[in-house]
Order: C-alpha cells, then structure tokens, then sequence
C-alpha cells in the first residue's frame, strides 16, 4: 500500500520529535518544558475540537484535566494501584464526569454555553481544594512515578516519550475522527445545525460526543500531569488554568489541530520567559505574566481571531479521497411506482400566536411528479416546508408521507423517510470542501461511528459515500471545484451544491426552497433539465419558486397559497388564468 | 436555626446583596449596550477599595499610577487604529482625555493624600480615579472589535480581566486591607444589631438605583442607552453613536463598580484579586435577571446575598461551590424559554 505523502511527513516528524531528547543536543530543563508543553497540547486539541470546530467554547476544561489528576492521586496514593491500572480509570471517570455534566451544558444556547463552564469550571475548583480526602487546598503528594519493569519514568527525558506518545495518538485520532461521517457532522454544528438536523444528525448527540471527547483528553492530560509533577492540587485545575487553555485554542488557531500545539508550545515558553523577566524587572515575585497572557489574548482576537496557524501554513488542504473498489457502490432505494400518492396534507394549520401562517391547506403530492408550490410573498410557503420536514410542529391537522403521520416529527425522521430538502438561505459550513458538504448529504447512508473513524476502519464506507457525492456533485456540474472550500462559491453554486447535497440523501422526495434564485440562465436551463431526469428517476419534488417561467416549465401541477391559504391548484396552464390567481399576484385587477 | 441567626443572616444577605445589586447593573447596563459581559467589573470594586484604603494611610495610591498606565494605553490603540483618519478633534481629545486628566489627577493625589482630608475626601478622589478607567478599557479593547460575536468579546473580556488582575498585583502588591466603617454606630432592633454600616450599604445602593432608574426613564441620554442596548442598528439609524455609547456605558460601570467599592471596603479584607469573585455572584444575579431586566436583577442579587449567607451558616466551605452551581439550572431553564439569546456569527 502506498501512503500518501503527507502522511509519511508526519509519520517522519513524529518519529523525529520522541528521539529528540535522547540525542543529548537539548537540555533537561527544555526537556521538562516540552513535557508541560505535551500535556497542554492534549487539552488544547480538545478545546480546538469544542470550540474551534464545534463552537462550543468552554473555560472550565481544566476541571477535567482536574479529575483525570485526582482519580489517579487517589486510586495510586490511597489505594496503592499501579499507574498504568488508573489510566483507564481516571480516562473513565473523567468522560462519565463529562457525559453528565455535558448533558446539562451543550444543551445551553448562544453565550449561556460558556458561561455555564465558567459556572461548575469555578464551582470545581472550590470543590476540589475543600474535600478533605482529596486533600483539601494543600492537595495531595506522594504520587508514584510511572514503573517500566523496575525502571521508574522520572528523568524528563523518560516522560517526554511517554507525553509525545499520547499527543501523537491523540493528533492521528481526532484527525481521523474528523476527516469521518462523524467529523463532519460535527463540523456542520457550528454554522450550519439546520443543515446537519435535515439530514439525520442528531445535533445534540454530536454536541455532547465532541464534550466527552474533549474531556477524554484532558482526563488524560491530569493522569499525565499527576505523574509527572509527582503532586496534585487545586491550583492548576481552577478557571484561570481553563482560560489559558482555551488561550492556546484561539492563539493557535480554534479550528486546526496542530495549531493547538503550536499555541501551547507559544503559551507555555512565553509563560517561562516570563516568569524570570517580570519579578526581575518589577523587583518583586508573583504570577505577572498573566498581564502578557490578558495582552495576548486581546490582541490576537482584535488582530487575527482565526490565531497563527493558518497566518504560518496557510488554508487546510483538500482532504485526500479514499477511492471505492470498482463496480460497488451504496444501496439505493426502492422508488414506489409513478402516480402513487407520497405526501398528503390535509387541513394542515400552523398559528404563531394569533398569526396563521399556514391555514387549513391540503394538497397530495405523488410519485414521480414536480409540484410547484407558489404564491406572494409572505403566502406560508417556508412554513409548509418547515411543517413537512419536521423543523416546526403542526398547530392541528395532518401530514402523511407514505402513510406516516408527520406530526411532531424531527427533522432527523423526515430525512430517514427519505425528505430531502434545500434552504431559502443557504446553509453550507463555509470552511469545509464542496464534496464533503455535498458528503453530509448522506450521512443517514453510511454508518461508521466514533470508533471506527478513529481506527480508520471506516475507509470502504467512505469511498462510497464520497463517490456518490461526487456523482452528484457532476450532475449538477459542478465536479470541477470539488475541493474547493464551499465559502469561496457563488451564491448561484452554494444553491446548486444544496441541490447535490439533497440528492444525496437518496430521497424519494425532494423539497427545493427557491433553488434557481440567484443562479444565471444557462445553470437554471442545467437545473430544469437535473430536475426532469430526476422526475424520471421516480423521484417527486415539491418546489417553491418565485421565478415563475421556470415553475411554469417544469411542474405538473400547482399549489396556490395566498396569506396561507390555499386559493387555488392545477394544472400550469389553468392556473396562468386563474382570475383569483392574478388578483392575488397583481392585486385588484378591476 | 434560632429567628435572631436568621435575622443576622438576612442582614448580611442584605448587605451583601445590595452590593452585588450595584456590581450587577453594571454588568446589564454594559451587556445591553455593548454585549461585552464585563468580567473586569470586580477589579473596579477591588481597586477602589485599595485606594481607599491607600489615602487612609496617608500615602499616595498606586491607581493613579495605573490611570496613567492605561491613559497610555488607550492614546496608542486610539493613534493605531486611527492611523489614517486622524482630526485634530479626536487629537485633542486623546491628549486631553488619556494623557492630561491622569497626569492632572496623579498630581492631585500626591499632593493631596499627606494631607488625610477625611473619609469623604477619600472616597470622592477613589472614585475620580476609577471611573476614567472604564471609557479607556473600552477604547483599548473592545472597540477594535465592537462588532465581533458575544463568545468573543467574552473572551476578550477574560483577556482584559487577567491584565488587571496582573496590574493590579504590580501595583497595589499581594497584601489586602479593609478601610474604615462608613458610619461606626449601631442600633439595637428586637435582637437584633443593625450596624450603621449596613443601614448605609443599603441607603446608597437605594438612591443609586433610584436614581438610574431617572436617568433611564426620564433623560435622553438615558434613552439613548436603552435604545442601543435593544437594537444597536436602529440606534445607529437614528443617529446614536453606539461607540460614544459604549463609553458611556463603561464609565458608568466604572462609577459603579467604584462605589461598590467604597461600600465593600468596611465590609471584608480586599486585595487586588477580590474583584473576581464578586465580579462573578453579581454576574449570577445578572444571568437570573435575563441580563435584561434591572428590577429582577436587583431581586436575584439580593436572593444571591442571603443565599451565600446561608451557605456559609450551613456549609461554609462550600459556599463558593453552591453559589456557583446555582447558576447551571438558572442557564438551561433560560436556554429553554429565551432560545433567542442564540445569535448568528
């Protein structure tokens, strides 16, 4: 097998870093800082996963690193365990710690999030420094070193291999995780959660995966810190600590993994810079630096709020795609027969407070037929839509899709019955490649977890899932800027990649929100002609449309709504006559 | 519990309370215009204390120093930033504002502070000296970046917090102090001792809320403030500065946190990182008020004092711990009826 040649380069790096010490060009002292340097990185790649990518920020992970510290310092003190038992004890506990804690807070919204972490990441600092068995605010000592055989890990140089080893396992791990199914729902979380519910994610399931997984790594970051530093108490654990790791997120870059390394490696040696300049100019001891580290912070998101890695190395590159064995590819639905009916609405009613948006409308939609559903401004047209596909509860009536009520549905069982939908206002995550947009699309189709985006096992999947991105990625044709970050499209491109994405999903039906507003004519002309060959398919689209050349064209039939009633449906042709259509769309023609 | 501990536990909430009451406006009046939550409130308090306590002594206090400091710091963001744009107005201004009133007012301190003027002299100079500070801070830091997302100006916010924190260490030093009682009188009510310490707490924090609430119900300036903190674009539309406004806003928190300063210093022994901890319970009483709403915010803070003074009767060591996890059940009960604190990036 051959690997690519990034990988190879990194592979190289690694190998050259856990030789480092042993070649005696590098002194014990920067040896011990590579060390804090390593255990910092753990939790900073943590943070960057949270916060960089998933857009929760947190101040409290330092408490986590806390309980991987005092898990250990207890099971080893008091109990006598070796080391090497309480490493999964104390990576256990920690995630058990987080899952409920987390349960609360990914849970919270918008700034209420971080404020929560700052919340228990005090409340944990307090009890840690007042629970008499763990030693109260003297902590605890004694904590024996990690034994190879009879050898003791004390030297620096000894535990600099041991900390790299777990950086360089948890660098590949998160890496792989993200470049997954997994990751990349976890990436829409952030800027686009409505995208990521149509299509079968379950946001706050990902949200608190991503909480565990940060806590993971800073559990594990504790056990390391108790065992290096020998002693455990409350002071590095507080909330101060946990702003200076989420310091390192932002310095480095909250959205790249090495850059977490790179912002603890600039945190950790300006902190000792410091620490010897500042009492010897200011004539006295204390913890000065952290006015530099305030400075920092302040500067870096005035200046550059994406942090130093991408200022250093440059955008992420395209991610390399694992290509499928020839002749396979995923299982598509079987398509009911043309004409049979699919979704039918009956008396469906939607109120916001005394509003009706959406009054007592009804209308079926069949297999292998475009629907056009039309009206003015303000009609209830979105809100249908929203109805349909689970993002709003009905008031009171009823919607079936293939005999299934679809009251009080979510957006994740919408797309398992096979919805697939676009957005009035694009929903795309900007930093991620075209395909692995239009790849979120079918996410329901591919099932690798966690575990196995970690250990890579999740490759023959993916080179399915990506081929059939790829397919329809052509068929709306754009093929050509694939790997091309989503944010650098057009308006017009975003709207056809939504499309791609919907495909994805196999979908028995499709509902386009206005896909051919801001698309030139030629991609419109390329759209009607998608949108016939996928009617020929079998599958059903249910479309809202201002442009009225373009509905008129294409559907079979219309729906009319008016201030969200239905005021008329049929065939194009009659509705262009339609006395009561013209008034509603021209107004009073008398 | 007995009704006479009770009754002394409620008077300490209530003072408590009312404290947290003066630093938690602030922070609402702050967010509702800027949308910084402002973490560094606590330093005002802690550092109004300090120089309190520094003129007592008769020596000169450090915080005109550190006005001087962040005077410095201020002209130069401002030169920075408006490299290209500069007028002759706003280089009258920086001059003026940053570096002439700090150097006017060292001069003042040193050489009024050997002379003990007395306690109300005192405190109207730590007063003096601590409200310009908030008008620089927000010029330093917030201003480059007014437009960014909630998630990062508090960050920034943090940032800001650890450099005072850190300044405040260099130059106010380790150690902490108390300042004298603002009135050492006390009457006797049933059983219990009402201390005039307590009774003035609770009579400046009255008149300053009463007193906010003309300003914002009755003043056009008051008016323009509420206007930016509930829609900062149509403020802007209608022709309110919202970067004057934001100024505004710190030195109003500054002369807040200033006052709770001169009332905290009787009370407990202040060093220069006290702040933060007082800074944080006024912040659960924000929170529980919505960060909107003053009157329930005034009621969440004193509902915080009595709930920290029965902490400590019950479980003393555990009162930061319990204080603190109150707030978690506030946030997801807010997440769930106000989802509209989530906001787009």
């Amino acid at each position: 097998m051959k690997l690519p040649r990034s990988s190879l380069i990194q592979a190289a790096c690694a190998v050259a870093i856990l030789i480092l010490p042993f070649t005696g060009l590098i002194p014990d002292y920067w040896i011990t800082l590579f060390n804090y340097i390593g255990i910092s990185s753990l939790v900073a790649i943590g943070l960057v996963l949270l916060t960089g990518v998933g857009g929760m920020t947190s101040f409290g992970q330092a408490a986590f690193v806390g309980f991987g510290a005092y898990t250990t310092a207890v099971l080893t003190v008091q109990y006598g365990l070796s080391p090497w038992l309480t490493l999964p004890l104390a990576v256990v506990v920690t995630m058990i710690a987080a899952a409920l804690i987390g349960a609360v807070t990914v849970r919270l919204s918008g700034h209420y999030l971080p404020l929560g972490t700052i919340a228990w990441g005090i409340a944990f600092f307090y009890l840690f420094g007042n629970i008499s068995w763990l030693g109260a605010h003297d902590g605890m000592s004694g904590i024996p070193p990690l034994r190879l055989g009879s050898h003791a890990l004390i030297h620096p140089r000894d535990y600099f291999v041991v900390v790299w080893i777990a950086v360089v396992l948890a660098v590949v791990a998160t890496q792989n995780l993200l470049g997954g199914r997994v990751g990349r729902a976890i990436r829409a979380l952030r800027r686009s959660t409505r995208a990521a519910e149509a299509f079968g994610v379950n946001t706050a399931g990902a949200k608190l995966m991503v909480f565990v997984y940060a806590a993971m790594l800073a559990g594990l970051a504790g056990w390391l810190y108790a065992h290096f530093q020998r002693s455990v108490s409350p002071g590095p654990f507080g909330i101060t600590a946990g702003t200076e790791y989420l310091l390192m997120a932002v310095l480095g870059g909250a959205g790249r993994v090495y850059g977490a390394i790179l912002g603890a490696a600039g945190i950790t040696f300006l902190r000792d810079q410091l620490q010897d300049l500042l009492p010897w100019l200011l004539g006295h001891t204390g913890n000065y630096e952290i006015i530099a580290f305030g400075a920092v912070l302040v500067l870096i998101l005035q200046t550059s709020p994406n942090g130093l890695w991408p200022i250093l190395f440059g955008p992420p590159s395209a991610p390399k795609l694992p290509q499928p064995r020839a002749g396979q590819h995923l299982p598509e639905r079987e398509l009911p027969a043309p004409g049979t009916p699919l979704l039918q609405a009956e008396q469906a009613q939607k109120s916001f407070g005394g509003l009706v948006a959406v009054n007592a409308v009804s209308f079926e939609v069949e297999c292998g037929r475009i629907i056009g559903l039309i009206g003015p401004n303000g009609a209830g047209k979105s809100t249908t839509f929203n109805l349909i596909t689970g993002v709003l509860p009905l008031t009171s009536g009823r919607i079936e899709f293939e005999g299934h009520p679809l009251q009080a549905q979510t957006p994740q069982r919408a797309a398992a019955l096979g919805l697939a939908r676009t957005f009035q206002h694009v929903e795309i995550v900007a930093d991620m490649s075209v395909i692995e947009n239009v790849a979120l699309g079918a996410n329901l189709r591919g099932h690798a977890g966690v575990l196995r985006s970690i250990f890579r096992l999740d490759r023959a999947e993916e080179a399915l899932l990506f081929a059939s991105a790829m397919r329809q990625l052509d068929r709306v044709g754009l093929a050509e800027v694939a790997f091309e970050p989503a944010g650098t499209l057009a308006l017009g491109q975003l709207r056809l990649v939504e499309v791609a994405r919907a495909l994805c999903l196999n979908p028995v039906l499709l509902l386009l929100d206005e896909p051919a507003a801001g698309l030139r004519v030629g991609e419109k002309k390329a759209l009607a002609r998608l949108l016939r060959e996928v009617r020929a398919e079998g599958v059903s689209v249910l479309l809202v449309e201002h442009d009225m050349d373009f509905v008129m064209s294409l559907a079979d039939r219309l729906v009319v709504l008016d201030f969200g009633t239905k005021i008329a449906e049929g065939a194009p042709a009659l509705i262009r006559q339609d006395p009561v259509v013209l008034e509603a769309y021209l107004g009073g023609v008398s | 519990m007995d009704g006479t501990i009770f009754l002394f536990l409620l008077q300490d909430g209530v003072i408590n309370g009312a404290v947290y009451a003066l630093v938690a406006i602030a922070l609402v009046l702050v967010f509702g215009v800027t949308r910084v939550i402002l973490v560094p409130q606590g330093e005002f308090v802690a550092f109004t204390a300090l120089t309190v306590a520094a003129l007592e002594n008769g020596n000169a206090p450090p915080t005109a120093w550190l006005l001087l400091a962040l005077g410095g710091l201020a002209a130069i963001s401002e030169l920075v930033r408006h490299f290209r744009d500069l007028t002759v107005r706003r280089l009258v201004r920086i001059a003026l504002f940053d570096l002439a009133l700090p150097v006017a007012l060292l001069l003042l301190t040193r050489a009024l502070a050997p002379m003990k003027l007395g306690q109300v002299a005192n405190i109207l100079l730590a007063i003096t000296l601590i409200t310009p500070m908030g008008p620089m801070i927000y010029r330093i830091a917030f201003a480059p970046i007014a437009h960014s997302s909630v998630l990062v100006l508090l960050m920034a916010s943090f940032g800001v917090h650890f450099s005072l924190m850190g300044l405040g260490l260099v130059f106010f030093g380790p150690e902490g102090t108390g300042t004298a009682p603002l009135s050492s009188q006390s009457f006797a009510l049933g059983d219990l001792v009402v201390t005039g310490q307590s009774v003035a707490v609770v009579a400046v924090t009255g008149l300053l809320l009463v007193l906010f609430a003309i300003f914002f119900g009755r003043t056009l300036l008051g008016k323009a403030l509420r206007a930016c903190s509930s829609n900062r674009i149509g403020a802007r539309l209608v022709g309110i500065p919202t970067g004057a406004a934001g100024q505004i806003a710190f030195a109003l928190a500054a002369l807040l946190g200033a006052v709770s300063g001169v009332l905290v210093g009787p009370l407990m022994t202040v060093a220069y990182d006290s702040g933060f901890l007082i800074g944080l319970k006024a912040f659960v009483a924000a929170i529980l008020g919505g960060l909107v709403s003053y009157p329930l915010t005034v009621l969440a803070a004193l509902g915080v004092g009595f709930a920290e003074a029965l902490f400590s009767f019950w479980a003393s060591n555990f009162k930061e711990v319990l204080v603190f996890t109150l707030i978690i059940p506030v946030l997801a009960w807010r997440s769930v009826y106000a989802p509209h604190a989530e906001e787009a990036e």
